[in-house]
Formats: C-alpha cells, structure tokens, sequence
C-alpha cells in the first residue's frame, strides 16, 4: 500500500497537542491543589507576583530549550546574567551611559559569552558542559570585578522592564511570552529550527547531507547568552540594582524547566511552549508552597521529586508512543 | 572426505547445520574437525563464513542440524555455554578493555582475591603470576601483564586475546580473520603459535580469505558457497586457482550479458588520491550515463575511497576534478582536498552511506524531513520552510520510489530496512546530483526494495548521471555496471570493462595480494 501522504495527519502534531494537554492538566491540577489548601493562593496578587517573577527564567529556558536540542548544555547562564547586569550598571554608573546604550551593551556582552562558550566548544571538540562550566566559574568572576563584589544600585535606570503595563504586570513578563512564541515559531518553521532538531538527532547524518552544524552550534550558544543578559536586565530593573551574586544556581533551575518541559537532554527532540509550561510548572510549586508555609528546605525537597517524577513520567510517555 | 586424521576421532562433528533469517544464510553443513586440525573456512564475503562460527561459539542458534562435541551432544545456548565446553572463539574486532592492564583483562571473570572475606582486596601478584603463565602459552612472554592493554600494538593485543581464550579445557579455537590488521612479522608470529597450538593437540577453525596463508598453516580447507559447504579437502590437493574456482562456482549466469550503456561526458575525475596506508593513489573518472562499480574484499578500501570522494574525510594526496554536464563547459570544481560534504555537494556530488543508521537517517524524525534534507533551501524562502511545497515534493518522491509508509509524517526509523534506503535515495534525487556515489545501498535490503532501487538507479543513468556503486555483492555489480573496478588492500588493482570480466577474474584481482601476475593498472 503506497499511500498517496495526505498532508498534515501527522502523528507528531497529535503527541505534540497530547503533551501540550498533559502539562496544562499537571498545572491546572497543581493550582487547583493549591488552591484547596490554601485560602490566599486564588488571589490576584499571587498571580501577579508569579508573572513578575518568571520573565527571567522563562527567557532563559527559552535559550535553554535550543541548547538542550542540539544535545548540548549551558550551564553558564547564571552567570552570564549577573555579568551582563553588572556591565550594564557599570556602564550607567560609571560612564555615565543612558538606559539604552546600557541595556545594549548588557545583551552584547550577554550574547558575546554565549558565542564564546559555544565557538570553543566547537572549535575544540569539547562537550560543552566542561565549556560552559568553566565559564560559570570565570564569567561569575567577571560579575564581581566589574561591580567591586558589590551591589551596584541603578535606581530607575531600567525601569522601563520592570514598569507595571496592563492589570500590574510587567512588561518583561509580555516579552518573555512573545519570546516564547517568536522561538516556537523559529523552532518549527525555519530552516535554522529544522538544522538545530537535525543536529541533535544525528550530527554526523547532517554533516553528509551537506549541512555544516559549527555555526548552528555557535549560533544556538550565542543566542542561549544573549537570552541570559536579557533575564540580567529584567532582573536588575526589578531590584533596581545590580548584584553580582544574582542568578547563582538558577542553571538549574533553568534546565529543570526546560526537562519538565519535555525536551530531551540527549536532544532531537522539544518544544518551547511546554518549556512555558515547565516555568510555570515550577513557579506555582514554589509560590504554593511557599504560601502553605512549607520551610525552605521541604520546598527545595518537593520541587526535586517533582522534577524527577516529571522526567520519568516523559520517558515513559514517550517509550508508549514510539511503541505505538 | 576428511583424509587428514583418519585415525583420531573428531573432537566437534557439525551435521546438517543449518540457519535462516529472512532466507536461508547456511544450508546443510557437515563437518569433522579433529584434535590437532587446523581447518581453513573460506569463501566469498557473505557465504556463510561468519554464521557458521558464530553457530559454534555459541553467539547464534542453529535453525536446524545438530553438533557433537567429544561424542556428547552439544548445543550451546550462549557464548559463555559454549566456553564451558572448551569451544571458544577470538573475534575480529577485539573484546579487551584497553583501560585495564593485560592481566586484567586476561582474569577479568576470575580475578584472585585476597583478604578475610575473599572479595575485597585483588590478589595482584597472584594476578600477575596467573596472567604471565598464560602469556607463556602462547610464546608471549615478552608482554608484561601490568602493562595497559591500550600501550600493546594490534598484534600484541591480538595475542592476548588468544591468550584469554586458551584456557587448559580449551578444545576447539575459532579465529575469525585474525591477521585483518596484523603486519607481516606479526602474522609470522601468530602462525607459530597456531602451531603450537595444533601440536599441543586443540582443534582450530582459522575463518579467512587470504588463500596464501591457509595454504601455509591450514590441514584442512572448507568452501562455502552461497551458504553451502562446497567441498572439504586436504589443503595441499588444491591450487589457489582452485580455490578460487570453488567460491566462485560455476554459474554465470546469461542475464548478465546486456550491454554496456553509452558513456556520455566525464563527470569527475580523481588523480592519485590517497590517505594514509588505507588508501593508495587511486585514480579513477566517472562518466555520465555510466555506472562504475568498485568491487574488493571487505577492509580492501573501497569505503575509504568513496569517503574521500566526497569528502567526508579527507585524501592527503592528488586532487578531485569535477565537470559540467557538457562539453566546452569550464571546470565545476578542482581541488585538492573536499574542505566539507557541504562543498562536494555544491559541485553536484552525493553520498549514499554504508551505514544508513547512524550515519544516514535521522532516525526519530519523520520522512519528510529526512527526504528534504540534502536541499532543505529548495522548500524554503528566506530561511522559511515552505511546508506546501515541502508535502509536493516529498509526495512525489514516495511515489516514485514506492516508500511503503503510512504517511510521510511516519518516523523514518519505523520503516523497513528496504523502504529506509529508498528514504535515502530520494533524499538525492531531491538535491538532482550529478554525481551520486553509492556505498553497499542494497545491504540489509529485502529482494521486492532491491529492484525498485535498482530500477531508480538505472533511471538515473540513463538520464545523465554518473553513479559509483560500492557493493560484496559481485552478482549485484555484474548485473548493473559498466566498469567494475577491483579494490585490494588499498589499491585500485583493476579496472575491468564489461564483456571483459567474469566472476573468477574479478575474484581474482580481489585476492590479489597472492596474484602477483595480474598487472596492476591504473584507470
């Protein structure tokens, strides 16, 4: 039976809505738990404080996702968020920049360490977990030499991230939701998206079929950093400071989000919508918890079970549909 | 039929062994292998050779037949069974673990211990001891048993391998193609210890197609054909002629004979290419309209050859021309080198590869992407995929080539072997090459895909292009080239022009490390 291929009955498309359908139930199943058990949680100020505290993750899980895809890791991104923050304000304080030429300059040192990590990790061969490790000691480094290991106060430099836009919520919150769909939109529709899904699933099947994968490699790193100095800037036009010791540990936080998400760390395979979902998933357990009044501890205890829990769940979900 | 050892009795009787997969791969085997013996099993790649040592050793199941071992039914279950009763088997890629040191390896299952509870400290020096005794059984006591297997050169290491498998109960020794990566001296060495071996009275299986040494060490020599055993005789009642003969068989068939296809212009031409001491100065053209086979044993080059053509690895000598498609045209491309698949590709080159899993298909995407693959800018604008077009032109390829699926959404690694392969094909005739070089593109692929690869690739000639075809099979190449050249240890030794080649003379040329008197001959 060769079948004449009508268009789009892919089964792919359907797993893909099933897993959309499967994270917005886990959510939705989460704040309704939350819900019951807490009498403050269905108030407008939770929510509010959640969407103004999510920007920064989100866009970096947004570069995350793509890393993850090419079967790589990033896990400088913390890092690089406080670097470029810092640069930002040094340029202000110091040089008396405006907002922004600042802001600028934070994406561009934001996207040279990602390029940076990425290009090395190519030209050498080297997994770029040892890469991006190195630059999450040195780039951290950076972060304390430009701001003298001290919190450097920008005032209401940055405020235009950090300014309630509609109902009280951010404008960073709305840019890092656009991100998500102008980087699903890249991920499914472009050429550039189709080699990133290429290269994780097989890079040497690539390489014959005439693709070069170095520069999509460099690419993907470089735009994983630019997305870190973007989450810089939000973070320090909330606090209206820049703090070297910001975005410690939040790597993985970041990939937590990104795996919850179903993105598979072997990469070929990930969405950036249910990455959304994943910082969500991530963002509710924690203001729940917190708001249940659950010691920082238990919370950090949870929010590890959950993510494994997650991945197992994935990993048989997906052993059924290739089964099928 | 056994005249070597009419005294002794056979220590492993093999009877009516037998093993189908899809098709019969071993019909009918008998054997008698007697202590002290060294039996050469020889023929072509994929007669059966490798099935039948892995039936002894254990690693395969025989579909019908039975084995005797020492008067006792045997039939082992596993590699592991099979050792128990003495019957073991060095094989050709090596199993040793090149971190640990050579007595490591050599007592990996047993390592002596030591302490109160038996299982806590290893027993080094009693290790050592252990492992030097067995290295003198094999006359190596030069190589120092704490010495890491990784510092020992491949015919050290090969040695040691031989070494683990000889135990005291050892009673029957396979070797399958154990001098493939030996040097001379090396073989020389390995040929005195089979000697010691077979006086020390264990039975040997030496797998190889090198006639020159089974006519040096083996007793005994065994043909297999096509899955059946030709003919068992003393070695030395045959020539190598002989020999040849019995691979080869009689039957060559009439279909065979059509005629050659008219040679339209030359496409790609490679002066003296050559990479290391795997490929040496091979010069060969490809014309439009024509089919150039490359025929040669397995580990003769001919991978490497195709590999460098189209640079996915890269020729430390000569240079690679490629033409337009009509005469008075200027040079597509000349170069010394390919610095990517990417710019053999831009001048028109395409590579089917020998390995479709892992280095062809990405096997959890679906065909669609796969097909489009080698000119994804064909069904894109300004970095947009253009998903209508992409559907029409994907559509048409799955017709074309008849890919059995249920939609082309389906995930290329569900797909049969046969309908994967032409997954691939259509993959290049999307990017519409002019040159496509194919590396064994119907191994692993059922009869019913065969032809319609077949029937693709003769389309394909007919309409211009110039195909280089890899392939074992020499009945395959026969059937679809113009030319055959003969691949052996690195060197293109002959071309031969269709009328002009029979399967004993290409077999021939392909053994041609014991045929001096061919002529080498450059294209």
């Amino acid at each position: 039976m060769t079948t004449s291929t009508q268009s789009n009955t892919p089964s792919a498309t359907r797993s893909q809505l099933g897993t959309y359908l499967g994270l917005a139930a886990v959510l939705l199943g989460m704040v309704i738990f939350f819900g019951s058990l807490s009498e403050y949680f269905f108030s407008a100020a939770t929510f509010l404080a959640i969407a103004n505290e999510i920007p920064a993750l989100l866009v970096m899980s947004v570069g995350m996702t793509f890393v993850l895809i090419i079967a790589g890791i990033d896990l400088s991104v913390g890092s690089v968020l406080a670097f470029s923050a810092a640069a930002a304000a040094n340029a202000i304080l110091q040089w008396h920049w405006g907002s922004l030429p600042a802001a600028l300059l934070g994406l561009i040192v934001g996207l040279a360490c990602g390029a940076f990590t990425g290009w090395v990790s190519v030209a050498w061969r080297l997994p770029s977990f040892i890469v991006s490790l190195g630059m999450l000691e040195a780039v951290r480094g950076g972060a304390y030499v430009l701001t003298d290991s001290r919190t450097q106060y920008v005032g209401d430099a940055m405020a235009g991230l950090a300014m309630p836009w509609v109902a009280g919520i951010s404008s960073a919150f709305f840019i890092a939701v656009v991100l998500v769909f102008v980087a699903q939109i890249v991920l499914t529709k472009t050429v550039f998206g189709r080699y990133v899904v290429g290269i994780g699933t097989n890079e040497e099947a690539m390489r014959l079929a005439g693709i070069n994968p170095k520069p999509i490699r460099v690419a993907v790193f470089a735009v994983t950093g630019l997305l870190a100095g973007l989450a810089g800037l939000m973070q320090s036009a909330r606090l209206e400071a820049a703090d070297p010791n910001s975005g410690t540990g939040i790597e993985l936080q970041v990939i937590a989000a990104v795996v919850i998400g179903g993105t598979s760390l072997m990469g070929g395979r990930g969405s950036v919508i249910n990455t959304l979902f994943g910082v969500l998933i991530i963002a509710v357990l924690e203001a729940g918890l917190a708001q249940m009044g659950v010691s920082d501890p238990s919370k950090r205890i949870i929010t590890g079970c959950v993510i494994v829990v997650a991945v197992i769940i994935d990993t048989l979900r997906q052993k059924r549909s290739s089964a099928a | 039929m056994q005249p070597t050892h009419p005294a002794s009795k056979p220590v492993l009787t093999i009877n009516d062994v037998g093993k189908t997969y899809v098709t019969p791969v071993l019909q009918g085997v008998s054997l008698n292998l007697h202590p002290g013996e060294v039996l050469a099993l020889t023929g072509e790649n994929g007669a059966g050779k490798s099935t039948l040592a892995k039936i002894i050793c254990g690693l395969e199941a025989a579909s019908q037949g039975t084995m005797t071992l020492a008067g006792h039914v045997y039939s082992p279950t596993s590699r592991r069974n099979a050792e128990s009763f003495g019957v073991r088997m060095v094989m050709q890629e090596l199993s040793l673990i090149p971190t640990l040191t050579v007595a490591e390896n050599l007592l990996l299952v047993d390592i002596p211990n030591r302490g109160r509870w038996q299982a806590n400290w290893i027993d080094r020096d009693r290790m050592n001891a252990l492992a030097t005794q067995k290295l003198a059984k094999v006359g190596m006591q030069a190589i120092q048993p704490e010495a890491l297997v990784s510092q020992l050169g491949i015919g050290q290491q090969q040695m040691v391998e031989i070494a683990r498998n000889l135990q005291d109960d050892t009673r029957v020794l396979i070797l399958d193609e154990p001098t493939a990566m030996l040097t001379p001296s090396e073989t020389h060495h390995l040929f005195e210890q089979i000697a010691r071996l077979q006086s020390q009275g264990v039975a040997i299986i030496y797998v190889s197609h090198r006639l020159e040494e089974l006519k040096a060490i083996a007793d005994t020599l065994a043909v297999l054909r096509d899955g059946k055993l030709i003919q068992v005789c003393p070695v030395n009642s045959v020539t190598e002629d002989d020999i040849i003969q019995l691979m080869v068989g009689h039957s060559v068939s009439q279909d065979l004979d059509r005629p050659r296809r008219p040679r339209g212009n030359l496409l790609l031409s490679a002066k003296n290419i050559g990479r290391g001491n795997l490929i040496k100065d091979i010069s060969l053209d490809l014309y439009a309209g024509e089919v150039l086979g490359l025929a040669g044993l397995v580990g003769s080059g001919r991978t490497e050859v195709v590999r460098l053509l189209f640079g996915a690895d890269h020729n430390e000598h000569g240079e690679i021309s490629v033409f337009h498609n009509a005469p008075g045209l200027p040079l597509r491309a000349k170069v010394k080198k390919w610095a990517e698949p990417l710019a053999a590709i831009a001048a028109g080159i395409g590579l089917i590869t020998e390995d479709r899993k892992s280095q062809g298909l990405l096997l959890t995407q679906p065909i669609r992407i796969n097909t489009t693959l080698s000119d994804v800018g064909a069904v894109s604008k300004a970095g947009w995929l253009q998903r209508a077009r992409e559907i029409k032109i994907v559509d048409a390829l799955i017709q074309r080539l008849s890919v059995r699926c249920h939609s082309m959404e389906q995930n290329v690694g569900t797909l049969s072997g046969g309908n994967q392969q032409k997954v691939i094909v259509s993959r290049w005739l999307h990017r519409n090459c002019d040159v496509l070089l194919l590396d064994e593109p119907t191994r692993g692929v059922d009869v019913g895909a065969r032809a319609d690869i077949y029937a693709e690739l003769e389309q394909m000639a007919q309409s211009g292009k110039a195909l280089l075809m890899v392939s074992s099979d020499l009945r395959e190449l026969m059937q679809m080239a113009d030319r055959i050249g003969v691949m052996s240890n690195g060197k293109l030794v002959r071309i031969f022009e269709r009328g002009h080649w029979t399967e004993k003379s290409l077999l021939a040329a392909a053994f041609n490390d014991t045929h001096q008197q061919m002529t080498p001959q450059a294209a």
